[in-house]
């Protein structure tokens, strides 16, 4: 089991509400696992209903059966001056060089910068040890960039190939690299059942597959119940609707003759499975698509009441439930 | 309630066989674009798409949001529309899906329009459309503005390169200037914009203005041309801080890329003229009577909370919003049976399901032979029998649909598994099918209250919006029929029948 943990995903489609339930899931059995979002969105703090999250690791959920899980928003101007501050020993300079705008300056042109600073931060979390040797977190799970930009955030070393070729952004940049593409390192892909992100999802992991960075597994977000199955299309589509509607009306929905309340519901019953089918064949069609690419799959249902904490630990025992543990 | 009798009997509504084809396909379509009517958008004005794009004054729509809400199939919907209304117009999209793209015939990225076929042009319009490449469009202004070596010094430069390929903002820079562009050279009555996949709508206004300001900013001069300095005295502070700054700098970024920098912005200022008053230009285009925006959301908070800061946004900035565009909305043609109530009812039928069992074999499915004979005896509810004899009756229409249609829809089943009816439905009864239905038609109806709840909540907010919605088909978008749908959906509102 990687102990790096890295989300990614389509825009919208769930990376950082399954980042969160993979941490709580990975908090099992009073582990410890670290959550860490790297695009300063506060989604984290939003998804916990906590207050913004400074650049400190805290403890925001406790797991059943006694894990915890704490939660860190990296900062890249705030690290790049953590390290200027190590490296330079700038003492107050490096205040004056953030009020200048020049952290913020060098982390706009130079984006490959900007991202070893937070894997590094990361991959620091990783491997950091308390004092009788044991690793602070089991698990850090990474709400990472979207699809589209994860290999050129996680390929940090060509990203600062170009930039100074000693020193300690340099160095920084090969140990991220050490991590990142060993097995310690896992990329995720979350995905809905729709046209769109699963062929995001197909690009994406030939990217990241070219780039030699370890995939790990496909996790269908949003599943929608299975309410009809195949031999109730079938039959949906064979069945007198007479026969429906009087099944209608003997569940006490009214009267089945032509005209009356239950045998007015067949038709629109009826284009209600339609419709689902149609969905069905898509989705199927899709899941197809997703069984190809070869990566372990998992799914995870749509709360229909929307996401809340309660919502979050359901999703995080589905996920312990389909062995991503 | 939109069940008319018409429709009812509509043999063609599609639950024959007939719907496997792409044609029937668009049948069953219709069928859930027409049920979308059924709950109407409370208190909110209806958004006259129509008027919109035959307006002849109309020059520019704009369509915003956050990213997966439709805003590219929205845009090439409206552009369709117009076109086959006799406009001649170009859609400018910037990241359509692969299979919407191809069926217009730009599937590549290609940064001039292409003249899109297929298309009802007996109004005499024309549809063109292109796909932005933000790169291509970066270069060619590089092009336009320098002789042929100082350009070629420009494209040449690395920073100039990583700035073109994707830097943040780039993507609504260029789109922007795009526009400006296409605009410019009037050939079009309308231009339909979509925008670049962001998760904020603000940002199509704000990443040009950012961009343009960190490319024109103090530091980056200071930086880059120190020199230029020199005998100022009141820059001596700052001077101090720039030696630390482009010492540390130049330690963390190495020299050369500071250098490449300030070569570039060099090179760009002598034959440009600066971003900012660039973005500033294309910024005013969006101010100027002729342009319209049409903010798009899907009935779910996120969307619709982003769809309001957008539009306070542009009531702030002075920019005409025509209205809302609502998509992917759901729709039921039976709302007059609650969720409550349906998953009342298909308890019944499981309950009534275990005493039948009990009581002997169940009843199956598939002819209305077999159903007749297994048909569970009436409950309480008394249950008249339909007239078998009339021939507009369902169960005639259902027996000449299913004649017509054995062929085809069930090609694959063999006639021994046919006669077979326990094995080929693994026994399934019609009240397991009608429990089905009522379990399916409860979660659509729930569905239904969470979206007119966010809807609500948004029309409370923002009474003065119009708002047009657009049915959640059962599919993707990804042909000019789905795109014609959507743009029927998008007009029906305002059409005077849908006021029923
Ligand atoms: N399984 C689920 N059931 C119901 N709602 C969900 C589920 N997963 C995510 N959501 C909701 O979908 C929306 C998008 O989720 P989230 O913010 O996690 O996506 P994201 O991929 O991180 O988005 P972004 O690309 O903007 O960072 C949120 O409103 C979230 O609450
Ligand atoms: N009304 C609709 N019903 C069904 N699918 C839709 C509808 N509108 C959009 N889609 C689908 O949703 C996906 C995202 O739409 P798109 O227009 O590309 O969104 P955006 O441009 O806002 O990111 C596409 O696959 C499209 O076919
Ligand atoms: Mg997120
Ligand atoms: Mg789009």
């Amino acid at each position: 089991m990687s102990r790096l943990q890295v989300v990614s995903g389509k825009g919208g489609t769930g990376k950082t509400t399954v980042a969160a339930a993979l941490a709580l899931a990975l908090a099992t059995e009073g582990k410890r696992a670290l959550l860490v979002e790297v695009e300063g969105r506060q989604g984290i703090a939003q998804l916990f209903e906590t207050q913004a999250l400074p650049y400190e690791e805290r403890k925001i959920a406790v797991a059943p059966g006694g894990g915890e899980v704490y939660a860190l928003a990296i900062d890249p101007e705030l690290a790049l001056l953590d390290y200027l501050q190590m490296f330079y020993k700038l003492g107050g300079a490096g205040r004056a060089l953030k009020k200048l705008g020049a952290i913020d300056f060098a982390t706009t042109i130079a984006p490959g910068l900007r991202d070893v600073l937070l894997t590094g931060k990361a991959c620091e979390a990783v491997r950091r040890k308390d004092k009788r040797g044991r690793f602070a977190y089991d698990y850090v799970v990474m709400d990472a960039p979207p699809t589209g930009r994860i290999t050129r955030f996680l390929n940090v070393n060509d990203e600062v190939a170009g930039l100074a070729k000693i020193g300690p952004i340099h160095n920084q940049a090969q140990a991220v690299m050490r991590v990142l593409k060993s097995p310690e390192t896992a990329v995720h892909l979350v995905t809905l059942l729709e046209e769109m992100p699963v062929q995001e999802t197909a690009d994406g992991l030939a990217e990241l597959r070219a780039a030699r960075l370890p995939v790990g597994r496909t996790i269908v977000n949003m599943v929608r119940p299975a309410i009809l199955d195949e031999a109730d299309l079938e039959l949906a589509r064979e069945a007198p609707r007479t026969a429906v509607a009087k099944s209608l009306s003997a569940a006490g929905l009214g009267g089945a003759r032509r005209g009356g309340v239950a045998e007015r519901l067949v038709e629109p019953l009826l284009t209600q499975a339609d419709e689902y089918a149609e969905r069905y064949a898509l989705e199927r069609e899709q899941r197809t698509v997703l069984q190809g690419l070869g990566l372990p799959l998992h799914e995870l249902p749509l709360l229909a009441e929307g996401m809340d904490l309660a919502g979050l630990y359901e999703l995080a025992k589905e996920l312990r439930q389909q062995g991503i543990s | 309630m939109s069940q008319d009798p018409a429709r009812a009997n509509d043999s063609a509504r599609g639950r024959g066989p007939a719907r496997a084809s792409e044609a029937a396909r668009t049948t069953g379509t219709a069928g859930s674009v027409d049920t979308a009517r059924a709950i109407d958008t409370a208190s909110s004005a209806v958004l006259g798409v129509d008027a919109l794009i035959d307006d002849p004054g109309t020059r520019i729509v704009v369509c915003c949001g956050s990213g997966g809400v439709g805003k590219t199939t929205t845009a090439a919907a409206l552009g369709l529309r117009a076109a086959e209304r006799g406009r001649k117009v170009v859609v400018l999209t910037i990241d359509p899906a692969r299979r919407l793209a191809q069926s217009m015939g730009i599937d590549a990225l290609d940064n001039t329009p292409r003249r899109v076929k297929g298309i009802d042009d007996s109004a005499s319009g024309e549809l063109h459309a292109m796909m932005l490449d933000m790169k291509r469009t970066f270069d060619e202004i590089v092009e336009a503005h320098a002789d042929r070596e100082r350009a070629a010094t420009i494209l040449n430069n690395p920073f100039y390169q990583s700035l073109s390929a994707g830097f943040a903002g780039t993507q609504e820079y260029m789109a922007m200037e795009k526009l400006g562009q296409l605009r410019a050279r009037d050939e079009w009555d309308l231009i339909v914009v979509d925008t670049p996949p962001s998760r904020s709508a603000l940002d199509f206004l704000d990443a040009p203005k950012r961009l343009g300001s960190f490319l024109d900013g103090k530091l980056i001069r200071l930086l880059t041309a120190p020199a230029k300095l020199g005998g100022r005295a009141g820059m001596k502070f700052l001077n101090v801080g720039m030696s630390m700054m482009t010492g540390t700098l130049g330690k963390l970024l190495g020299g050369q890329l500071l250098k490449d920098v300030q070569t570039f912005v060099a090179a760009m200022d002598t034959t440009f003229g600066g971003f900012r008053t660039r973005a500033d230009a294309t910024y005013k285009l969006l101010q100027a009577p002729g342009t319209a925006f049409l903010v798009v959301a899907a009935p779910e908070r996120d969307a619709l909370r982003e769809a309001a800061y957008f539009v306070e946004r542009l009531a702030a900035e002075e920019m005409p919003l025509a209205g809302l565009v609502l998509n992917r909305v759901h729709g039921s043609g039976a709302t007059q049976l609650s969720a409550e109530r349906a998953l009342a009812a298909a308890e019944n039928l499981a309950e009534a399901r275990i005493v039948d069992q009990v009581g002997g074999k169940a009843g199956l499915r598939n002819s209305p032979d077999t159903y007749g004979s297994s048909e569970p005896p009436a409950t309480e509810t008394a249950v008249p029998e339909a007239p078998s004899s009339d021939a507009g009756s369902p169960a005639a229409d259902r027996t000449s649909a299913d004649g017509a249609g054995t062929d085809d829809d069930r090609g694959t089943a063999d006639p021994s598994a046919e006669a077979d009816d326990d094995r080929s439905t693994e026994g399934r009864t019609v009240e397991q099918l009608t429990a089905g239905l009522l379990r399916l038609h409860a979660e659509r109806m729930q569905l239904l209250s969470r979206e007119q709840r966010t809807r609500d909540r948004f029309a409370a907010l923002h009474p003065e919006v119009a708002v047009a919605e657009v049915a959640a088909l059962p599919g993707d978008v990804h042909d000019l029929a789905g795109l014609r749908h959507i743009g029927d959906r998008l007009a029906a509102d305002s059409s005077p029948t849908a006021a029923s």
